[in-house]
């Protein structure tokens, strides 16, 4: 029974480093940029939603959707003042450091704002638990909706870069840059759009983990958002479903390793695993070798 | 042009020369002065500020009062971020500030390492939290006003054994859990003496789970496992925001047993937006309570709630203490602020024994040379939202 409250519980942590593992993968696959800055923009997330609901009282539906919107204003405007300019003349080193800087930037804004103290978070999930096998197996709220937000959002996405044209432009861009110029996509409104996206899920996870993880503090979004870095190179770095196995995988080894090797050595099995993947299979278990073009 | 940089160098090098002098004289100023190094910012912050404001109102009550034997205080208190090398540069900042005594660091990692230079330095440093063992080791010069760590994981394993505690199930609690932070100094001491102890206790530990920073959000697995073991008390020493994460997450899995722990737990009632029902009933060992009916902890609670809008800490008492206790001690000895920083820490790391304080934070406080305090813990728990003593 144990085995399998921990499979579940691995699953749900896993679809949530999942959902920010996209925001990386996308953003590396189309700009080739690493966004550190991506975990910090999950706690901006957090914060709009516990201004509005538990600060100012706002309908919960509606804060989370001013959440996104803030994120993705959030995201767009990050990418226009601190990553475009950078673009093209600097090299990936220059955009990394930015990266980090606007990380700790964000960190350091939500610290002035909102303080130091770790704030409790109201769950956004209406739903309650489901009680299995004579209360042996408790699936709560949050677990359901996670999973399932987790999937959608996959469906929708394959969806969305295979079949609309912005998507295809998207596909285009991340082939080669130069090339989907030339045959006239705009790069930089699909980056911008890449950009949007990725930063509208991050408030979606980062609702979704404080709701699972009631503790918000400006540094709740930065281990998921490693966590997730590790779980996009796990799957391969630019593979949208490769984020999503990364993701659950991670969720779930790191859940069964803390229960059945050693609870303190949770992390370290967790990469151990990640090294092997990497030793066996350098771009990750979905990720395609580039051809470096001289 | 040449001209111009010449006279400008020469009155660099005046100006340098200026501050090697006052930063090695004695002090010609005519208060004492007293510094204090916390985290003011970052993650800790909530402990840094508590101090500071805690230690400014014994500090202006003292001198509305006429001052230590006439002479007025000066208080100084400078941001470490809870990180050690921010703390020693602070440390350096105080020195040519002109510090005469430290009352710091406000927790241990900083405080180790400030310790190095302090008793160097032989300056008297008092810390009204840092509660780790290191802090005091080796260094005579520091006294701390806090329980030590392993002082606390002792009390606890004793009070549970010795006490007892009664189990959500109605019958006495035989069958302990501990979840811990192997990366955290005052966790894992905590953890040890409670441990080392416990074989001495009629309780069981029958299950022992640990977790490190990197993953202090997901509890489920060690709650499930002390859930499977039976366990009817958990023991958290741990800082509040992780209790309070734990707290939620044994409510989600249906898991009702009885959580004890140290003064790391205070603090988990003001968690902003915190449902503190799912605080009833957590026991913990600390040394200050704001609802005491002690006339001079509501002295203090009520100009504490006047001058910051909330409720003072046991951070902010233990600093009340702090300034109070160099007050004592400086009296004791008839150390005077003219002395050199090396002449009052001999006389005040004297006067430190011999004295006894009845304090925020304890009744009779004396202090042992190597540094540590003597004094009872006490007991609370939470009921309806307030600590109550046991």
């Amino acid at each position: 029974m144990s085995f399998i409250n921990y499979v579940i519980n691995g699953v749900s942590l896993g679809s949530i480093y999942a959902i920010i593992a996209l925001g990386y993968t996308m953003v590396y696959g189309i700009a080739r940029m690493l966004n550190f800055a991506h975990g910090d923009v999950i706690m901006v997330g957090a914060f709009t939603v516990f201004f509005g609901v538990s600060m100012q009282g706002f309908n919960p539906f509606v804060a989370v959707l001013l959440s996104i919107a803030v994120c993705i204003t959030l995201g767009i405007t990050i990418e226009f003042i601190a990553y475009r300019p950078l673009r093209g003349a600097a090299s990936s080193l220059v955009v990394l450091i930015t990266a980090i800087g606007v990380s700790y930037f964000l960190q350091n804004l939500a610290l002035l704002i909102f303080g130091a103290n770790p704030k409790s978070f109201t769950s956004m999930v209406p739903l309650n638990p489901i009680r299995l096998a004579g209360g042996q197996i408790v699936i709560s709220g949050e677990t359901i909706v996670t999973i399932l937000s987790c999937l959608i959002i996959m469906i929708s996405l394959t969806a969305f870069i295979k079949k609309t044209k912005p998507g295809q432009a998207m596909l285009a861009v991340s082939e080669d840059k130069g090339a989907a110029q030339l045959m006239g996509i705009n790069v930089n409104g699909t980056i911008t759009l890449t950009f949007a996206i990725g930063s509208g899920l991050a408030a979606v996870a980062g609702i979704l983990l404080c709701s699972a993880y009631p503790s918000l503090s400006p540094y709740t979004g930065s281990m998921p958002g490693i966590k997730a870095f590790i779980a996009a190179v796990f799957g391969g770095i630019g593979s949208i479903p490769g984020a999503l196995i990364g993701g659950i995988l991670l969720g779930v080894i790191e859940i069964l390793g803390r229960a059945y090797i050693s609870s303190q050595l949770a992390d370290v099995i967790v990469f151990m695993v990640l090294i092997f993947v990497l030793l066996v299979k350098p771009t990750g278990i979905l990720g395609r070798k580039l051809q470096e073009k001289v | 042009m040449k001209m111009f940089k010449k006279v400008l160098s020469l009155c660099l090098v005046a100006v340098l020369s200026l501050s090697v002098l006052t930063a090695c004289g004695n002090n010609d100023s005519d208060v004492f002065k007293i510094g204090g190094i916390g985290p003011l910012s970052g993650g800790a912050a909530i402990y840094g500020i508590a101090v500071r404001n805690g230690a400014q109102i014994a500090v202006d009550e003292i001198n509305a009062a006429g001052g230590i034997n006439g002479v007025q205080i000066e208080f100084n208190m400078q941001d470490d971020e809870h990180d050690a090398e921010k703390a020693v540069n602070a440390y350096n900042s105080l020195k040519d500030w002109g510090m005469q005594i430290l009352m710091g660091t406000v927790t241990s990692t900083p405080c180790v390492a400030v310790g190095v230079h302090s008793s160097a330095d032989n300056l008297f440093q008092i810390t009204p939290s840092a509660s780790s063992a290191n802090v005091v080791k080796d260094n005579d010069n520091i006294f701390q006003i806090c329980f030590n760590d392993p002082n606390q994981g002792y009390g606890s394993a004793q009070y549970i054994g010795q006490i007892g505690v009664m189990g959500n199930d109605g019958s006495l609690v035989t069958n302990v859990a501990i979840i811990y932070d192997s990366s955290d100094v005052y966790s894992s001491g905590l953890y040890d003496t409670f441990i080392k102890e416990a074989a001495n206790q009629p309780f069981n530990i029958v299950a022992t789970e640990a977790f490190t920073e990197s993953s202090n959000t997901d509890f489920s697995v060690q709650l499930q496992k002390a859930k499977d073991a039976g366990a009817q008390l958990i023991f958290l020493p741990l800082y509040y925001k992780e209790a309070s994460l734990i707290l939620a997450q044994a409510a989600a899995i249906d898991y009702n047993p009885v959580f004890f722990g140290g003064d790391g737990l205070d603090g988990i009632l003001t968690v902003e937006n915190f449902n503190t029902g799912l605080a009833e009933g957590v026991i913990l060992l600390t040394p200050f309570i704001a609802s005491s009916a002690d006339a001079k902890t509501q002295a203090f609670v009520s100009e504490y709630e006047r001058l910051h809008g909330e409720i003072p800490n046991q951070f902010a008492a233990g600093a009340y203490d702090a300034i109070y206790v160099i007050k004592a001690a400086i009296e004791h000895s008839g150390a005077t602020h003219t002395m050199s920083v090396s002449e009052l820490g001999d006389a005040l790391k004297v006067a430190v024994t011999q004295i006894s304080i009845n304090g925020l934070t304890g009744e009779n406080m004396t202090w042992l040379p190597t540094g540590e305090v003597n004094k009872a813990p006490k007991a609370m728990v939470i009921v309806n939202g307030i600590y109550v003593e046991l």
